[in-house]
């Protein structure tokens, strides 16, 4: 099942390595590539979806669906389950010792979790880029981003690999900074750099879904602005998912927002509500939802 | 300083002692020492030091409560207690290497390095000891670092609950086992094979092997341990299989680690005498194939010298410090390029 979709990101990277030279040239991202105006990313659907951590029961019957293209933020308090929620949408979540999930996730309708799925091929097509900014410490630039490639795949020829490193890093706005120092380690960079780099080498690998896990909360207002303005461009690409605790980042940033919330501590996470960013933030349904994006706690 | 605002009772420039006021304290009360000892016949260096850093302490403490206050006191009189310490502790170290030094020079030429004692009479070199040494112990370090390195990625990546627990433990145990039993284990496991009376190289390297895994498992899991798992997930998230990972992010980020600890551990057992005086036996000519015959070593050598000089006792003795000088040369060699590996190529992890 997975083999088939493979196939036809296949065709598309070879279409989009053929136009990377003329998006290189105007500079514009993300929109000329592989048509996307055409072509929609896909669909999540979380349905009762249950996570636990050995016994301990993180997560209570989520159920929400991920528009294509769109950005979808997950809000809501310290320790209430949107970190846990997001990583169990690429099978993250299983790698930590103990975790365990219930229920079903779809991708276009394919359960991520059905019996004989490759939880290795669900993370190409579901990439992420994580809370700290995490280059590997032994590459250069140029090898962080084409390490998906390297990592995954058979040979590339050197001028594709080439191409898609130049596509990803102008696709994470980081190709300017950069392009003058790719063999230099990735760790010399700043911050901001640093994350915009993991957006780079996440993109490369040409994921349906791109999962972001608070990717600004270890950077100043500035480089902070740069991903927001990214995230942005990559949405035309990208179905996206963004855990914030950053408010004005939801509101600005996402199309439509799920707010989680815990009862009590020791209790489940839940999802109170999901809705369109704009509504959420003016007009919510449900009393403690008006309360958390007011301020009023958590 | 001024401008700083002070509480009363709390000012902030106090009296300090000058800076040679702990070295002086030192020295006098030594002296002092000294010259009660001397007037009670009971004088020796030894009993001069430990009664001059007791009085010494003390010394500081009252001057520099005098002048400084309390804290102070006690701060110097620790550091000064510590130092000493710490003196005593390298009292051993600087002696060994200085005796060895002494006497190893003398035996230690052009001949001793080049050339065997094959027909010699109680003369001759100790090349075939060099050759078996560095032999034996580099085929031990190829059986134990794949192992070692596998078993450590084992314990780091994939083992959990019980068995894991368990096999730690027992390598803990490795650890600790007698390097004698070692050398009797491979013995025995050879003696299945080849008969009585078997000696190889090949089973001097295996015995160094049981000592030396352990060591490598050891040290190559603490380094594993620090790789960051953040790392381990990105490369998850790119959709990386786990022995991909393992192999192209976890392994190189701990590269330099690994290496230092190879280093170290090949250092704590090229001097093993015990397991080779049973495994490898005794030979007074060059042997460099560890699957055919007996081969000499430098740690069996010194020991053969010393245990049973030739007719000329001193140029025995001469040679088995010549032997012990080469082999602490070595073991200073690996350390130093093990310092080097790692500060060449470490990764700076956050």
């Amino acid at each position: 099942m997975f083999g088939a979709s493979g196939t036809k990101r296949a065709a598309v990277d070879s279409e989009s390595a053929g136009a990377s030279g003329t998006v290189g040239a105007t500079g514009t991202v993300g929109s000329a590539q592989s048509g996307s105006e055409g072509v929609l990313a896909k669909t999540i659907e979380a349905r009762d979806v249950n996570l636990y951590y050995g016994d301990f029961h993180a997560v209570e019957s989520v159920t929400m669906k991920v528009e294509p293209n769109k950005v979808t933020a997950l809000i809501g308090s310290s320790g209430c389950g949107k970190t846990t929620f997001l990583r169990s949408l690429n099978r993250m979540h299983e790698l930590t010792p103990g975790a365990s999930v219930k229920g079903d996730i779809a991708l276009d309708g394919e359960d991520i979790y059905g019996a004989g799925v490759d939880p290795v091929q669900v993370r190409r097509l579901i990439g992420m880029v994580f809370q700290q900014p995490n280059p590997f410490p032994t590459m250069s630039i140029y090898d962080n981003v084409a390490a998906g490639l390297n990592l995954n795949g058979g040979k590339i020829k050197k001028t594709q690999k080439d191409a898609v490193v130049e596509r990803s890093l102008r696709g994470a706005n980081l190709w300017d900074e950069v392009k003058d120092r790719l063999d230099k380690p990735g760790s010399g960079l700043s911050g901001g750099q640093q994350q915009r780099l993991c957006i780079a080498r996440a993109t490369a690998v040409e994921p349906e879904v791109l999962l972001m896990d608070e990717p600004c909360s270890a950077l100043d207002p500035v480089a902070t602005l740069a991903i927001e303005d990214l995230i942005g461009e990559l949405k035309k690409r990208y179905t996206i998912v963004i855990v914030t605790h950053n408010m004005q980042q939801a509101a600005r940033a996402s199309d439509f927002t799920a707010f989680f919330n815990l009862e009590e501590s020791g209790k489940p996470g839940r999802l109170v509500e999901i809705g369109q960013t704009e509504t959420i933030f003016t007009n919510p349904t449900q009393k403690a939802t008006e309360d958390y994006v007011s301020g009023r706690f958590g | 300083m001024a401008a700083i605002p002070q509480r009363p009772g709390d000012a902030l420039a106090g009296g300090v002692l000058p800076d040679w006021a702990p070295y002086a304290t030192f020295a006098g009360s030594c002296v002092l020492s000294a010259a009660v000892l001397l007037a009670t016949g009971a004088f020796t260096i030894a009993l001069m030091l430990v009664f001059g850093v007791i009085v010494g302490c003390a010394g500081i403490y009252a001057w520099s409560w005098v002048v400084e206050g309390p804290r102070r006191a006690i701060d110097r009189t620790v550091t000064l207690a510590i130092a000493s310490a710490f003196a005593l502790a390298m009292i051993p170290l600087a002696s060994l290497l200085y005796e060895v030094a002494k006497r190893g020079l003398p035996g230690l030429d052009w001949e001793f390095l080049t050339a065997d004692a094959r027909g010699v009479v109680g003369g001759g070199g100790a090349a075939q000891a060099l050759v078996g040494t560095l032999v034996i112990t580099g085929v031990a370090v190829v059986i134990s670092v794949p192992i070692g390195i596998m078993a450590a990625i084992y314990l780091t990546e994939y083992g959990k609950g019980r068995l894991r627990r368990a096999l730690t433990f027992f390598v803990d145990v490795m650890t600790g086992i007698p390097s004698i039993v070692a050398g009797l284990f491979a013995y025995a496991l050879f003696e299945i094979f080849f008969g009585p009376g078997i000696r190889l190289g090949v089973m001097g390297s295996v015995a160094l092997s049981v000592l030396m895994i352990p060591i490598v498992i050891r040290s190559a899991e603490e380094v594993l341990k620090i790789v960051p798992n953040h790392l381990r997930e990105a490369a998850y998230a790119l959709g990386t299989p786990k022995w991909k990972t393992i192999t192209k992010v976890v392994l190189p980020t701990a590269f330099a680690g690994l290496v230092t600890g190879v280093m170290i551990a090949t250092a704590r057992i090229i001097g093993e005498t015990a397991p080779l005086l049973v495994t490898t036996g005794v030979v007074d000519s060059i042997n460099a194939d560890p699957f055919n015959g007996r081969m000499q070593n430098l740690a069996v050598y010194a020991y053969n010298e010393y245990r049973s000089p030739g007719v000329m006792k001193q140029a025995s003795y001469d040679r088995a410090w010549a032997a012990a000088l080469v082999l602490i040369a070595i073991v200073m060699i690996l350390n130093v390029v093990a310092r080097f590996v790692y500060r060449r190529y470490k990764t700076e992890i956050r």
